[in-house]
């Protein structure tokens, strides 16, 4: 059952459910950050609006720093104006920064150790339309083997902004994505939120679902809807990626001795790949992956592409079951 | 040309002795690493070291220092050398170049070695990062400038003209990038892989002040850099002109020495003629 000290909304599963896209919870959040924190600045490559940056450029002109389309230069310059005492947040879509950036975010940011923030708006199939060439599903990929790089996926535009805040007080590179598409709001300010802390959203015995990113939200769809089914199926939201919550994992797999991880990116090397790495040493558990497999996105409707790639509530569920009867005929 | 007395001059091209000499010795005694760029540059980092840069050795993040960033950072033996008799690490420990445990690794990382600056080594990134700086310094309304060495080859990178057009658009005269101008790269001639010039209408094309010089001509570099001090509203590229492998006869403007381990007898051959041309050197400087 859904725990009461996740603090979510209710009704949980009302179909008129507020949506909005966690990009929007980044825009909140970082304007309040720089209110905050003076050496706060945004580095933008021609994409204002639509990473949300616009209210922050109104009210610290100053402080916001439009650099074109240079995305290499977006994270290297970035590690420069870190080496000066500024905490820059540097933002376009996933599959530009990190994407193309990605060894100037290797080696001038981790490496380099510089505290430098990477917003990655518009990752997942969700972008929708504008297909392939634009939707980020490897960033989660890409950024796990650099050391000491922490990876957010924030599930709603609530914990978008928590995200976002906790960035700025944490020293050190971060990479956060966000997604374009509108999802359901369901968390509340309330709802616990702390880097590297998974929060255990519904309880279980069965299977445990351990997502991240707006999935979160389809991964409780799921859940509850088993119950007709008679399966208690757990739903733990591992927002950080890296570091693992690896305390939660263990514990998730001693309760349910099954998992199935949910996310929207690439099967390999996502939050599955890094449950199952922690698994496989600390306790060898049946896994299910819901994610894409192995295979480039292509345009369409959100909802259709999380169809189309077996992402959805249905999706989960069948995942779900999946890994119930592995554990039982085992 | 500049206002430095003669006898200076003469002891900063000692100086430039002096790091030739580590160059050859910590690339030779670590069995790999990279020769022709930093013996070209001595004479460079000689005058940034022992006469241009606001800086404290013993107080590496002093706040109000310059910074110079590194880009082509497979020249550290240089800057390490320079480092070293600068007085920011013992020069005995330039022996550990490129070994492990070191923090004079094979490409300089800033976190191991303070003074650093940065960490660099992959070409084209130096710039990005001292414009980021420069710009940062100029928010806060700070008087130190940044100085980032690059090599010529690296200018083949996209992310350097980026880098330029950053720092053109927002007239980083606190900026000054520095140039070494010895038209080699691995492969062989800059012209031939990939020509650069011309390289100073490039740079005013990008609204850059360009400053050239013969970057192994101490008393040249130094009135180069001087000259850096009163251009204002625009970054500033020195455009040093060197011959790689400098001071060295058998590497001179050879594109093979950009980096290739010694033979028996070739690093015995090169601090000999250095040794030759200290003593000239201080046979001269005792005349003044």
């Amino acid at each position: 059952m859904i725990r009461k000290e996740a603090k979510l909304v209710e009704p949980l599963l009302d179909p008129k459910i507020p949506q909005k896209p966690t990009r929007d919870g980044y825009g909140l959040g970082v304007v309040e950050a720089a209110e905050k924190n003076p050496n706060v600045l945004v580095v933008c490559a021609d994409l204002t609006d639509s990473t949300r940056n616009a209210d922050f450029k109104k009210k610290f002109p100053d402080r916001f720093v439009q650099v074109g389309v240079h995305e290499q230069f977006l994270a290297a310059g970035a590690a420069g104006l870190a080496l000066g005492g500024k905490i820059p947040f540097i933002t376009s879509y996933a599959m530009f920064c990190p994407g193309r950036a990605w060894e100037m975010v290797r080696t001038n940011i981790a490496l380099n150790e510089t505290n430098v923030k990477i917003i990655g708006s518009h990752a997942g199939v969700s972008v929708g339309p504008d297909g392939a060439t634009h939707q980020a599903i490897e960033d989660i990929a890409i950024m796990r083997p650099i050391p000491g790089m922490v990876i957010i996926a924030p599930c709603d535009a609530v914990e978008a902004k928590k995200a976002t805040l906790a960035i700025a007080e944490y020293e050190g590179a971060c990479y956060v994505r966000f997604a374009r598409e509108k999802s359901p709001v369901f968390t509340t300010e309330e709802t616990p939120f702390e880097i590297g802390k998974a929060v255990t959203l519904r309880s279980g015995k069965d299977v445990a679902i351990i997502a991240c990113g707006p999935l979160v939200y389809q991964a409780l769809v799921a859940a509850e809807q088993m119950a007709d089914e008679g399966l208690d199926v757990m739903v733990v939201n591992s927002h950080t990626i890296k570091p693992l919550d690896e305390k939660a994992v263990l514990h998730a797999a001693e309760a349910c001795d099954a998992i199935v991880t949910v996310e929207e990116h690439q099967i390999t090397g996502g939050l599955g790949g890094a449950v199952a790495e922690y698994l496989a040493k600390a306790r060898p558990t049946v896994q299910e992956f819901v994610g894409v497999p192995n295979v480039f996105g292509e345009s369409g409707e959100p909802n259709e592409l999380l169809r189309q790639f077996g992402m959805d509530a249905p999706a989960i569920r069948q995942a779900v079951r999946k890994a119930y009867k592995r554990k039982t005929q085992r | 040309m500049s206002h430095l007395s003669d006898k200076r001059i003469k002891e900063l091209e000692l100086i430039a002795n002096t790091l030739r000499r580590h160059v050859i010795e910590s690339v030779a005694h670590a069995g790999s690493g990279h020769q022709g760029g930093p013996l070209g540059m001595a004479d460079v980092f000689a005058v940034l070291y022992f006469h241009t840069l606001n800086h404290d050795p013993k107080h590496p993040d002093w706040e109000d220092r310059d910074r110079l960033i590194l880009s082509n950072g497979h020249t550290c033996p240089i800057r390490y050398a320079a480092m070293a008799e600068a007085g920011y690490f013992p020069v005995e420990e330039l022996k550990t170049l490129r070994r492990l445990g070191t923090r004079l690794q094979g490409h300089p990382e800033r976190i191991k070695l303070p003074g650093s600056e940065t960490t660099s080594g992959p070409l084209g990134a130096g710039l990005a990062q001292a414009a980021g700086l420069a710009y940062a310094g100029k928010m806060d309304k700070k008087k130190w400038r940044v100085f980032c060495q690059t090599s010529d080859g690296e200018h083949e990178a996209g992310l350097h003209w980026e880098a330029m057009l950053f720092a053109g658009k927002n007239r980083l005269d606190n900026l000054v990038c520095i140039v070494d101008r010895n038209n080699i790269q691995i492969d062989g001639r800059t012209e031939d892989i990939m020509p650069l010039e011309p390289l100073r209408d490039k740079y005013e094309a990008f609204n850059w002040h360009v400053v050239e010089c013969n970057g192994n001509d101490v008393e040249a570099v130094v009135a180069a850099f001087e000259a850096t001090k009163s251009l204002f509203d625009k970054p500033i590229c020195v455009l040093t002109h060197n011959i790689p492998g400098k001071g060295v006869s058998y590497m001179e403007n050879n594109f093979l020495w950009h980096s290739q381990p010694f033979k028996p007898g070739e690093a015995d051959a090169a601090l000999a003629e250095l040794d030759a041309t200290r003593k000239q050197l201080k046979t001269e400087l005792a005349k003044l």
